[in-house]
């Protein structure tokens, strides 16, 4: 029996060969559709103008309140990320990785945990951190260099940044299936897990494997994939043929697409997902399509590789400023409460400005202390010679 | 007060040592805020906006759009307290030796320097580790940077003197540089790596230096001196080694030697040889310099056979020899070896060649076994193959001629009275005096000469 047609001869709209260097007329066209327009599935409920959609499935009640504090969150975290870039380009930061355009699906995702839930985050993660409740002056350390983040994990059940990527989702698979076996899923009050990646990082083994141990243990596990579009300068076209949430259905668990720019779908998806998980009908994908509007790192320029068409098409999808809009709209916030946010973030910049310039490095004895809850003979004599060593330079420690 | 403050230029990613300044955004005199993008540099990865660290007034722009500039070199100067009293001049710029001395990243530093994490102080001349403490009290007092000359304005107080002083040399230092194969070797032989000084690349303790220090029993560490023992390899003399110190002393000793020299212009040699590497009967053939001086060498010997010839000292007789036994003295990893090609005389040029050929294959193979080394009775030694000249060889013990055949070289001749390039090449002959008078030994080495000069002159032996 001979093959299908489609398989040998593709749809005359498919996705272009990831062949040439340069791309034509129509691989333009095709990425900027793909970029901008999330499709049929995407889950959507407040549009980039600021209007307030209904959807079928997802819905939630939120209060003025309650949308004040989102649009807050993300105004300040916004200021965390630009005042930190800005701290890399004065030399205060060996590297910066910018969040910026993913505030709403961070916030969205960060917001919809609850205390009890555990997150595994990678390394561009500051918005979910902020949600945490750790203080962003504590992200700084990882980005100078000098320690690998200061938080308590178990205490803000907020694993530290993972720079290796996608082996947070097997930390992640691995968590939650202890979460199921302890008997800590089933109902109302059960326990989640949250993992975050990105595009890229669904390309890794460690992201399949998480996925097929998460799937036959029914680990009350979302995965929470952030798809800015850029896996640094591959577009996603060079990750998969069809849809990342789609991935899901191949592995035995549901996926759904939301819009990663709007901070209410995200909320209500990924509060559905961890009800869902805790209810032990884990694992869930999410895929938050978004756009990173930043480079990948300090390092990268993305003028190299992408389109300021494409730049500028996202930029009219603003997470912040379509909340902004229905916020006024609805009348649920005036002039003073969005100079209040500013001011407050003017304030924060200052405070992370204070204390990046004045940040202490952590003394020699730190690169050995964490590495075995008990030590172990030859790292300790390694850490006395190492410490004998740096107190027989003139000038302290450093 | 004004306070200036430089911006130096930072690595805006991971380890870049310049940029390019593409442009400013701000000129001197303007008033700037933080984080204002003051100007766009580019770098081998990125072209940056970099965000102006302070709040105030441009002073001055310390780098043009197109240089490029080191990090950690300032490029703008900023007063932050525009609104304060008289200015005086900017604090003195301290000795370069500051450099060294640590900061608080963002603090500033005597000489208006902002300590930064990154490429902070390239420049800062010798001393790129800070001093140890425990450093030598014999430093030398240049090394110590006195105090900058009073100031014309006190701003900054003098800073303390700074002894910069290289760390002293530990043996083998605080972490010792070897393989992980060769630190298990010495953990399990019971070596200490911190007592050896490695004799590998860049100091680095290689498997003999380990071995070295078993089999040797450890000296009572010399107190006042360097210790050159470590730094040196004791090889037992035997093999080859051995047999060749005794064969040249042997020589040295017995047989008076005289050397003479030839400068030869061998170009029409080296053209007969393109010729003939081109010639059907000469395919796959090594055809080498050294052969024509073979060939040479034996044609001359049948005009001059004193130089074939032995001294034999117990019969009081000379030897005269009807055959030659060609020596030729090859480099081998075993040392050096002269094996032979017998009955050279009887061979065309070609089957010496080929002789040739077989005989550096099997020495360098170190097969030569040692009969193919006995009973040679004349020798050339191809020090041209080194790229060296001429020498002074040394008679292999028994024979009476050696000839030191050197590298040729593109040189200028005269040629008809006018300056040409040539092919040119020295030949060097030493003989023993007792068998081969001046006279010999000259029209020998002429004739050698002449051979390789003219090859045609071969036809009237």
């Amino acid at each position: 029996m001979s093959s299908p047609e489609q398989w040998t001869h593709p749809e005359p709209d498919a996705a272009p060969a990831a062949t040439a260097a340069k791309p034509t007329a129509e691989q333009v066209i095709a990425g900027l559709r793909a970029t901008d327009e999330g499709g049929a599935d995407l889950v959507q409920l407040l549009t980039p103008e600021g209007e307030r959609v209904q959807h079928p499935d997802f819905d939630i009640d939120i209060t003025p309140e309650e949308l004040r504090g989102l649009y807050r969150d993300m105004v300040l975290i916004r200021r965390v990320d630009r005042e930190a870039n800005a701290l890399q380009r004065k030399g205060q930061l060996g590297i910066w990785v910018p969040l910026l355009g993913q505030e709403a699906a961070q916030i969205g995702a960060g917001r919809a945990m609850r205390q009890t839930d555990m997150a595994f985050p990678s390394y561009r993660e500051h918005g979910i951190a902020w949600t945490r409740g750790i203080n962003p002056t504590e992200l700084l350390g990882i980005f100078r260099g000098t320690d690998q983040g200061t938080w308590d994990p178990v205490e803000k059940r907020f694993h530290p940044y993972t720079i290796v990527i996608g082996n947070q989702v097997l930390n992640a698979a691995g968590y939650a299936m202890g979460q199921k076996f302890d008997g800590k899923v089933g109902d109302d009050e059960g326990e989640a897990t949250m993992c975050f990646f990105g595009d890229g990082a669904t390309s890794q083994g460690d992201v399949h494997e998480g996925f097929v141990w998460a799937a036959v243990y029914d680990a009350p596990l979302v995965f929470f994939c952030q798809n800015n579009q850029w896996a640094i300068s591959e577009p996603t076209e060079r990750q998969s043929r069809l849809p990342l949430y789609q991935r899901a259905r191949g592995y035995g668990f549901p996926g759904i697409r939301v819009d990663g720019n709007d901070v209410l779908a995200t909320l209500a998806v990924t509060k559905w997902a961890l009800d869902e998980c805790r209810h032990g009908n884990g694992p869930i994908l999410i895929e938050a399509f978004t756009y990173r509007m930043d480079a990948h790192t300090t390092s990268d320029d993305p003028t190299r590789y992408r389109l300021s068409d494409e730049l500028e098409m996202w930029k009219l999808k603003d997470p912040i400023e379509r909340v902004k809009v229905y916020l006024v709209r609805q009348q649920w916030a005036d002039h003073e409460f969005f100079e209040g946010v500013e001011a407050d973030a003017d304030k924060l910049g200052e405070e992370l400005r204070e204390f990046c310039t004045n940040m202490p490095d952590p003394p020699a004895e730190r690169i050995f202390s964490n590495v075995y809850a008990e030590g172990s003979p030859a790292l300790d004599a390694q850490r006395d010679e190492f410490l004998d060593y740096v107190s027989g330079f003139a000038g302290g420690e450093h | 007060m004004p306070q200036f403050k430089q911006f130096p230029l930072p690595d805006t990613a991971e380890g870049l040592t310049e940029a390019d300044i593409l442009t400013w955004h701000v000129k001197p005199g303007d008033t700037v805020t933080v984080n204002q993008i003051i100007v766009e540099i580019e770098t081998a990865k990125a072209a940056v906006e970099l965000p102006c660290p302070w709040a105030g007034v441009v002073t001055e722009l310390l780098a043009e759009p197109g240089q490029t500039v080191e990090v950690g070199v300032p490029i703008i100067t900023i007063d932050t307290d525009p609104g304060g009293a008289a200015a005086p001049a900017p604090a003195p710029v301290a000795a370069e030796a500051n450099g060294t001395s640590s900061g608080k990243i963002g603090e500033e530093m005597p000489g208006g320097r902002i300590a930064t994490l990154v490429g902070y102080g390239p420049k800062s001349g010798t001393a790129k580790r800070r001093a140890r403490k425990d450093a030598p009290a014999a430093a030398p007092a240049a090394a110590v940077v006195a105090p900058p000359a009073p100031a014309p304005a006190p701003v900054v107080a003098p800073p303390a003197p700074v002894v910069v002083a290289a760390p002293a040399q530990t043996p083998g230092g605080y972490v010792p540089l070897a393989k992980p194969p060769v630190r298990k070797l010495a953990k399990d032989l019971g070596v200490d790596l911190h007592a050896l000084t490695g004799s590998g690349p860049n100091g680095v303790i290689t498997r003999e230096d380990v071995e070295t220090a078993v089999a040797a029993p450890v000296a009572a560490p010399a107190a006042s001196f360097v210790d050159n023992g470590s730094r040196e390899r004791r090889v037992p003399i035997k093999g080859v080694r051995k047999a060749t110190a005794q064969a040249m002393v042997d020589s040295a000793f017995t047989a008076p030697h005289v050397t003479e020299f030839l400068t030869v212009d061998v170009t029409p040699m080296m053209e007969l040889r393109a010729r003939l590497k081109n010639a059907p009967e000469f395919r796959g053939v090594k055809l080498t310099p050294l052969a024509f001086c073979a060939k040479a060498i034996i044609l001359a010997a049948r005009r001059t056979p004193d130089v074939n010839a032995t001294w034999d000292a117990a019969a009081n007789e000379i030897v005269y020899k009807d055959y030659v036994h060609l020596g030729i003295a090859a480099a081998t990893p075993r040392g050096l070896v002269v094996p032979k090609v017998r009955d050279a005389d009887r061979m065309s040029l070609k089957e010496l060649a080929v002789a040739l050929d077989e005989l550096a294959t099997v020495a360098r193979d170190g097969k030569t076994s040692p009969a193919d080394m006995m009973n040679g009775t004349i020798t050339i030694t191809n020090v041209g193959v080194f790229g060296v000249d001429t020498g002074t060889p040394i008679l292999n013990p028994g024979e009476s001629a050696i000839l030191a055949l050197g590298a040729i070289r593109d040189m200028p001749w005269v040629v008809d009275g006018e300056i040409k390039i040539r092919k040119i090449c020295q030949l060097a002959l030493s003989f023993d005096h007792r068998v081969v008078d001046g006279q010999q030994g000259s029209q020998f080495l002429a004739d050698v000469g002449a051979l390789l000069a003219e090859p045609g002159i071969a036809i009237t032996y």
